[in-house]
């Protein structure tokens, strides 16, 4: 049936006009370049992913590579989809790219995507990027040793409240690498942080807790990531608020396992 | 049994270990790692100290200089007094050779400290964004490594000129109110001692903000005292250092 007069919410609104330009990469080691590309009829309750899934549909259609970008659950929590947008780690919204909708921009607008750039992030091809450095600095330290079997009394380990809620909200870190992307030295330090803030906090993370600090941030020298100059840009573009009390708490953990003889494994 | 857990990275790439099934690690593009000596933190810590260090000078130094307002005699012999502070228990200038060596040791680790980061982080990003838009760094932060320099050359021509008077009208046989005045008569010397100053004010409200930081003092709770105090203490030690300057540049002190 057709949209009738009277009824504004089944009128068919116009969409976006916008110019795109998106980092085209063909691989690891070949030179990529901005490519600019003109994209009609967005409609402002599209997923910035959704975007990008129309654009690859007209490449496909005109037998044109589509744009390779990462993504997975699209519902903000896996971590995987994140890009620049306009200079931006995730874009003008402190959110996940695919939580962040065409109505956060205006028509006729240009926007500019790129990969997120660090050494210790290699581009696979256009945007998507391999972070799985992120994965060897958790091995280095991210975990607790905890005898298997039963799950204990709970009550038989109280937790104050105030570190159980700061060991959540670091663990509510997704490692989509937007520190990284953000902060001017490409240091991974929030993340780092997040993690050794999240398990040092608890009591099961106390066994390893020296050791950890010292394993993970050497893992991340190792990696190539930056160092912390503290400005900040990290926790400005975290989709999840991450704060900068967890790269301070990071600081004292290692400073205090240095001084109590913790070395990192080579 | 004992099982180790990672939290997941997130998607695709996210490892959960276990005995026997840790995910292979990839040895591409290593650096041989000088863990211990390199450790990126530990620098930031060297930097932290030695930046403190230069800061508690700083404050005894804008003190003194604003012995100028107490007159000529007033303020030679306070440099005087530098020089002979401890004596006769101390032979000669024991005192101020053991501050300069404090100092050059303190400057000399900042800088090392300093240039190696730079180094570390000019590696972590060779190819740069074409657009990239600031969303939270201050002016002062953006400028600490250039500002760095600009403030290391300043020191330079700051001990030859004041100091030593190597490059001082009055030259070396003058008293050092004698230099002063000679050198802020000068409105060309008075603006590159006021640019030089104010960049080390901003220099400190990073720097300040960012070794609580570093030596793990800073929590949200504190974070806006001590933001607020890094502003508080780098303008009135900004103002302290260009009082003096100005006042003989407009002929309150001559």
């Amino acid at each position: 049936m057709r949209s009738s007069v009277g009824n504004p919410g089944a009128e068919s609104k116009r969409g976006m006009n916008l110019t795109l330009r998106i980092w085209r990469q063909q691989g690891p080691t070949v030179k990529g370049k901005m490519v600019t590309y003109k994209i009609t009829d967005i409609s402002p309750d599209m997923s910035f992913l959704e975007m990008l899934d129309v654009l690859n549909e007209q490449l496909i259609m005109q037998g044109d590579d589509p744009v390779a970008f990462d993504h997975d659950c699209r519902e903000g929590i896996c971590g995987m989809c994140g890009v620049m947008i306009n200079g931006q780690a995730h874009g003008p919204q402190q959110t996940t790219t695919c939580q962040l909708h065409m109505r956060s921009f205006a028509d006729g607008d240009t926007i500019d995507i790129e990969p997120w750039r660090a050494t210790a992030f290699p581009i696979i091809k256009d945007l998507a990027v391999d972070r799985r450095a992120f994965d060897r600095i958790i091995q280095a330290g991210g975990y607790i040793s905890v005898p298997t079997g039963t799950a204990p009394e709970a009550h038989a380990t109280p937790v104050p409240k105030a570190d159980s809620d700061a060991a959540f909200d670091a663990a509510t870190c997704i490692g989509c690498g937007a520190c990284v992307a953000a902060c001017p030295n490409a240091s991974s330090m929030l993340f780092t942080a997040a993690k050794v803030t999240h398990l040092g906090l608890l009591p099961q993370g106390q066994p390893e807790r020296n050791d950890r600090v010292v394993n993970m941030v050497a893992q991340q020298d190792r990696e190539g990531f930056g160092g912390c100059t503290n400005i900040g840009e990290c926790s400005a573009s975290c989709p999840k608020g991450i704060s900068m009390e967890t790269i301070s708490r990071l600081n004292h953990d290692l400073l205090g396992a240095l001084r109590a003889g913790a070395r990192p494994k080579s | 049994m004992r099982c180790v857990t990672s939290c997941l990275v997130g998607g695709k790439h996210g490892v959960v270990l276990a005995w026997g099934l840790v995910v292979t690690v990839e040895h591409a593009q290593r650096r041989t790692p000088k863990v211990a000596k390199t450790n990126s933190v530990f620098k930031k810590a060297v930097m932290a100290v030695s930046g403190i260090i230069m800061v508690l000078y700083l404050i005894a130094h804008v003190i003194g200089n604003l012995k100028a307002f107490s007159g000529a005699e007033a303020f030679n012999s306070y440099s005087g007094w530098i020089r002979t502070v401890g004596n006769p228990a101390l032979p000669g200038q024991t005192t101020l050779w053991a501050i300069r060596i404090v100092l050059l040791v303190a400057v000399v680790a900042h800088f090392w400290a300093a240039v190696s980061l730079w180094r570390q982080a000019k590696r972590a990003r060779p190819q740069g964004y074409v657009t990239k838009k600031a969303t939270a760094q201050s002016y002062a932060s953006r400028t600490m490594r250039w500002g760095g320099v600009i403030i290391g050359a300043f020191i330079i021509y700051h001990v030859l000129d004041l100091t030593t008077g190597t490059v001082n009208a009055e030259g070396f046989d003058s008293t050092p109110y004698e230099r002063l005045v000679a050198s802020f008569q000068n409105p060309f010397v008075t603006i590159f001692y006021a640019i030089s100053v104010i960049l080390l004010g901003m220099h400190l409200r990073h720097g300040i903000w960012s070794a609580t930081q570093t030596l793990g003092q800073s929590n949200r709770r504190r974070e806006k005292t001590v933001s607020a105090f890094a502003v508080a203490f780098a303008t009135v030690l900004t103002i302290g250092f260009l009082l003096v300057p100005f006042s003989v540049l407009f002929g309150l002190i001559d």
